[in-house]
């Protein structure tokens, strides 16, 4: 489940779990989550919770609701988000981000309609509690759509090496090539054509068409994918091109 | 008609990295031009149970079907095609044996299956589908996603809550809205689109899709697309490496020729030679 942790100075000051579809943030007391202080609107911000992804959204406060430094009207939580409203910190902590996702977690699953939370609707509502009408709606969308360009983008760490090509006869001997992308198609097409494919564990050749294989290193290859080793020579087409790896 | 000479067709499913079955069920019968995908879900091999009775029961029916009827005629009382109409038949008949096999036997309760089938014909294509399996279309250079996921992070986009950038972050990911088997009927997408020769259409379970970007797996269409059974092995070969957290299966159609439907008596005759 999805919580938060409360700080003031680096203080932490307690640890709230999100176990409710709405959970609201501000100075009064009818709040979920109070937090007594004059730089708080009485009702500041609300996290929505619709199955395992949280929302914040800003109800219109005089001081706003900033994350990660950031200020926000409504935005999609990611793990370790820090929430800033005043000298109050909300940290953001969704478990199932980062650790490795079980068998069980990634199964398809029917959501029978009954069950599904009213996403559309929920989202108009929302928008009309400070404003009014469609336009109100719309303009939620466009907050939404803003959001994103601020939401932290994870990717995957690309610590891959990263091989070329150079060749080595013909009018364009001594051209190099970079093999940034995961396929790279070489040769002439309708007469022979190989495939370099860039995988986690390294560089593999593969035949793509023609009669003739892809000759490596003085013999021709076989259908099956080949891994390429660092200054290994390729022919493809009369073509002939030296491997190695850049970094 | 025999669409053997006109579509190039091949298939490829494969169990992943993590999973011990593969609950993913792929057909395809050239002849007739018709392709269809399902990933399973339920416990123990139930997901199979379903995904296999949803591919045997749309594939031999409308095998049946396709030998009385032809796919490119309207149906004078509805003004619908055949195929659409067969399509949404069999599909619902499909849904039925699934359900009640669920219903009637426990170890099979609550299983339901995901699906994507396409007849081509008549230099056209029917696309029927329910959850969260695609269909995506390759012509020149341009690469799109022919069918909407019935997901819940489909609903979300549509909705505006979060954009395409984010969704790639969710977790609700597995979460579908529509399901074969799941419920007594149901409603299956179906739509009609024309085919032009040199399109590559791409059938796949969300294995593939959530495993692999969408650019790259035009890339791979692009570049191996003169080798379907290449392109076929280094889609699911891209998903293990990302991880292959799913069942992975793909289908691929290349449209090697047009193949318009014999209207006039002598081409009836010549095509009954062919």
């Amino acid at each position: 489940m999805a919580k938060l942790i409360l700080s003031m100075d680096g203080l932490v000051l307690k640890e709230i779990p999100l176990a409710k579809e709405r959970t609201t943030i501000g100075r009064r007391a009818t709040n979920d989550i109070q937090i007594d202080n004059l730089a708080m609107s009485g009702e500041h911000a609300v996290i929505v919770q619709i199955l395992n992804d949280c929302f914040l959204e800003d109800l219109g406060s005089t001081n706003g609701t900033m994350v990660n430094g950031q200020p926000v009207k409504k935005h999609f939580l990611q793990h370790n988000d820090v929430i800033e409203l005043g000298k109050y910190r909300l940290k953001y902590f969704n478990e199932q981000t980062g650790a490795p996702a079980t068998a069980e977690f990634e199964k398809t699953m029917i959501l029978r309609p009954q069950a599904v939370p009213k996403v559309p609707m929920e989202a108009g509502r929302k928008a009309g509690d400070t404003q009014i009408g469609a336009a109100a709606t719309a303009a939620s969308r466009t907050q939404t759509g803003a959001a994103g360009g601020a939401a932290p983008v994870q990717q995957a760490p690309a610590a891959r090496l990263l091989g070329a090509i150079q060749i080595l006869n013909g009018a364009s001997a001594g051209r190099e090539l970079e093999l940034a992308k995961p396929l790279t198609t070489l040769g002439k097409p309708g007469v022979q054509v190989a495939v370099i494919t860039r995988r986690p564990h390294g560089y593999f050749v593969t035949h793509v068409e023609g009669a003739n294989f892809p000759v490596l290193n003085g013999k021709a290859l076989d259908a099956q994918a080949h891994a390429l080793k660092d200054h290994d020579i390729l022919e493809i087409s009369g073509t002939k091109m030296e491997f190695f790896i850049k970094s | 008609m025999n669409l053997s000479n006109s579509l190039q067709i091949t298939s490829l499913s494969d169990p992943g990295m993590v999973r011990s079955h593969n609950e993913d069920s792929v057909s395809t019968d050239v002849a007739h031009g018709l392709v269809v995908l399902a990933d399973g879900m339920g416990g123990y091999n139930a997901g199979e149970v379903a995904s296999g009775m949803a591919t045997t029961v749309i594939v031999t029916e409308l095998q049946g079907l396709l030998e009385q009827f032809a796919p490119h005629e309207v149906h004078a009382k509805s003004g619908e095609k055949y195929a659409a109409i067969m399509l949404r038949e069999q599909v619902a008949k499909a849904n039925t044996s699934i359900f009640q096999a669920a219903q009637s036997q426990p170890q099979y309760a609550g299983m339901g299956t995901t699906l994507v089938v396409v007849l081509f014909y008549d230099n056209r294509m029917t696309v029927a589908h329910i959850g969260d399996s695609r269909m995506y279309r390759m012509r020149g250079d341009q690469f799109i996603q022919v069918t909407r996921d019935h997901s819940l992070l489909q609903e979300q986009i549509d909705s505006g809550m979060i954009t395409a950038e984010q969704a790639k972050h969710s977790q609700n990911k597995n979460l579908v809205t529509r399901a074969l088997g799941i419920d007594a009927t149901v409603e299956s997408e179906i739509h009609e689109y024309e085919t032009e020769p040199g399109d590559i259409y791409l059938l796949c379970s969300d294995g593939l899709s959530d495993m692999v970007e969408d650019e790259d797996i035009g890339l791979t269409l692009q570049t191996l697309g003169s080798n379907l059974n290449l392109a076929a092995q280094q889609l699911v070969q891209m998903a293990n490496d990302n991880g292959g957290r799913d069942n992975i299966s793909v289908i691929l159609v290349r449209v090697r020729e047009p193949y318009p439907a014999a209207r006039g008596f002598l081409a009836k005759l010549a095509a009954w030679f062919r």
